[in-house]
């Protein structure tokens, strides 16, 4: 289809890879804050993230919760520092400070808090772990599956702040990702998350024009990561190998797929179908749909679309608008996009509604 | 090192709970109560039994009631010797209170 650039839905429901679905509070969506904050750097500064190399082993710097902990030990590390038994701020920031190699500084600014605040969560968190004898262990296998999405949505959350207060927290991710993948190399979940990661990261200096977000279909993708997305590949091979079908693997799939030069729109709407079997969530179906309208099948993804509870979710209403514009129903879609834009929190977005309204 | 695993139960539990399920579920708490790491443990009498205790300037206030006025109220204890956190944590989850709409509170002891 020689269409004009994917609308804003679109492009960014497959930037986002939201799997929870929509918090309460659409403000504390780390996503969209991200994002925020990442417009914020491009206009502060020029600087590009570091790019990560797959094979470079990250010199791990730990802070020692009781004593010296040795390279063997940092499995058990991250199971500590991800114990559901502490508060998820505390699982993040201990995370980055004992294996991400953080300074407490550091972790303060990315989190937008005072270094004392950080300081007294992370004493906070070490001083429950003592207390409370939390384990310094891998979890028996009986419970390893629920402690391991425990470690790796703290991992996933980290990526997800991106880069924030001058800290490349989405590269502190990927790193963490890589120790993981090492230490466990054959849980799928594991592979697959870090290909996940790899493959969008790929696409971060394509993402920005100036202050303009650009959209997937139209970014320069001669800014893609090549490698990245070749190393994303990798694992990802890996871990379908490993017969894996969770979450992570699913979401990496279809990243890869949204890299190809001629999109598979079918497959990856099929992919969806999956993700939101396993995870229930409306926003991916919301996903689905837009996968499904790229593959030409924009009634059936409004059906999809008007069926989901996500009237407080910007992207709810600016693809249905897309989906309206397209079957030629416009006024509808004007109507879809006003309401896209009362609930549009960053000034890009906004510019990009109004355009498409003027648009219509 | 010892934990107290504080029950915390809606005072309405019983209701849509057959008398199999209740027996059962006595079952279990009796179990929990002969586990070897068991140390101590007891069952309150329900809430309308409580009574609050306040000291002030040497004045003793008791009032009628128990002191969290929650839905939920706090029902019995047990107190468990184990290893780390985790076990204390498997045992509590064996609780019936806490797959009924109640909850478990897992505490370390001070040792003294």
């Amino acid at each position: 289809m020689a269409e004009e650039a994917a609308q804003e839905a679109f492009a960014l429901a497959a930037e986002r890879w939201p799997r929870d679905g929509v918090p309460d509070n659409p403000g504390a969506w780390l996503t969209v804050t991200a994002r925020n904050r990442a417009i914020d750097r491009v206009r502060r500064e020029r600087r590009l993230a570091e790019k990560t190399r797959l094979l470079e082993v990250p010199e791990v710097t730990v802070d020692e919760i009781d004593d010296t902990v040795i390279e063997d030990e940092r499995l058990e590390l991250m199971f500590t520092c991800c114990h559901p038994a502490l508060a998820i701020e505390a699982q993040v920031a201990l995370t980055l400070r004992a294996l991400g190699g953080l300074s407490t500084e550091e972790i303060a600014r990315a989190f937008l808090v005072s270094e004392e605040t950080m300081k007294r969560r992370l004493s906070r968190a070490k001083v429950k772990i003592k207390q409370a004898r939390i384990p310094f262990a891998v979890p028996a296998d009986h419970l390893l599956p629920d402690r391991l999405d425990a470690v790796l949505a703290v991992i996933y959350l980290i990526y997800n702040e991106g880069y924030s207060g001058n800290v490349d927290l989405a590269a502190e991710a990927i790193r963490l990702g890589r120790v993981l993948a090492l230490l466990m190399p054959d849980e799928p979940e594991v592979q697959g998350l870090l290909a996940l990661m790899l493959i969008h990261h790929a696409r971060h200096e394509a993402r920005f024009e100036g202050d303009d977000l650009v959209l997937l279909e139209d970014q320069d993708r001669s800014r893609w990561d090549r490698e990245e997305i070749d190393a994303g590949r990798q694992l990802l091979d890996r871990a379908i190998a490993l017969r894996g079908v969770g979450a992570y693997v699913l979401q990496a799939a279809i990243a890869s797929l949204q890299a190809e030069d001629q999109v598979d729109w079918e497959q990856v709407a099929s992919l969806y179908a999956q993700l939101s079997r396993l995870t229930g969530s409306p926003v991916v179906e919301l996903n689905r749909a837009v996968a499904l309208a790229q593959a030409g099948h924009a009634e059936s993804a409004l059906d999809i679309v008007d069926q989901l509870d996500l009237s407080q979710y910007q992207y709810l209403h600016s693809t249905r608008a897309e989906l309206l514009r397209r079957l030629g129903r416009t006024d509808e879609a004007r109507a879809a996009y006003r309401r896209a834009l009362e609930l549009a929190r960053s000034e890009p977005e906004q510019r990009f509604l109004a355009q498409r309204i003027a648009e219509l | 090192m010892k934990y107290a695993l504080l029950i915390y139960s809606k005072p309405d539990w019983r209701d849509g709970v057959s008398e199999e399920d209740r027996e059962a579920m006595f079952g279990e708490y009796v179990a929990l109560n002969d586990d070897s790491r068991c140390v101590a443990s007891g069952q309150l009498q329900p809430v309308e039994t409580a009574t609050t205790v306040r000291v002030q300037d040497g004045q003793t206030l008791t009032t009628d009631g128990p002191f969290a006025d929650t839905k939920e109220v706090f029902a019995g204890y047990y107190v468990y010797e184990a290893g780390d956190l985790d076990e204390a944590v498997q045992v509590a989850s064996r609780v019936p209170a806490a797959r009924i709409g109640g909850a478990v509170e897992v505490r370390p002891i001070v040792e003294m």
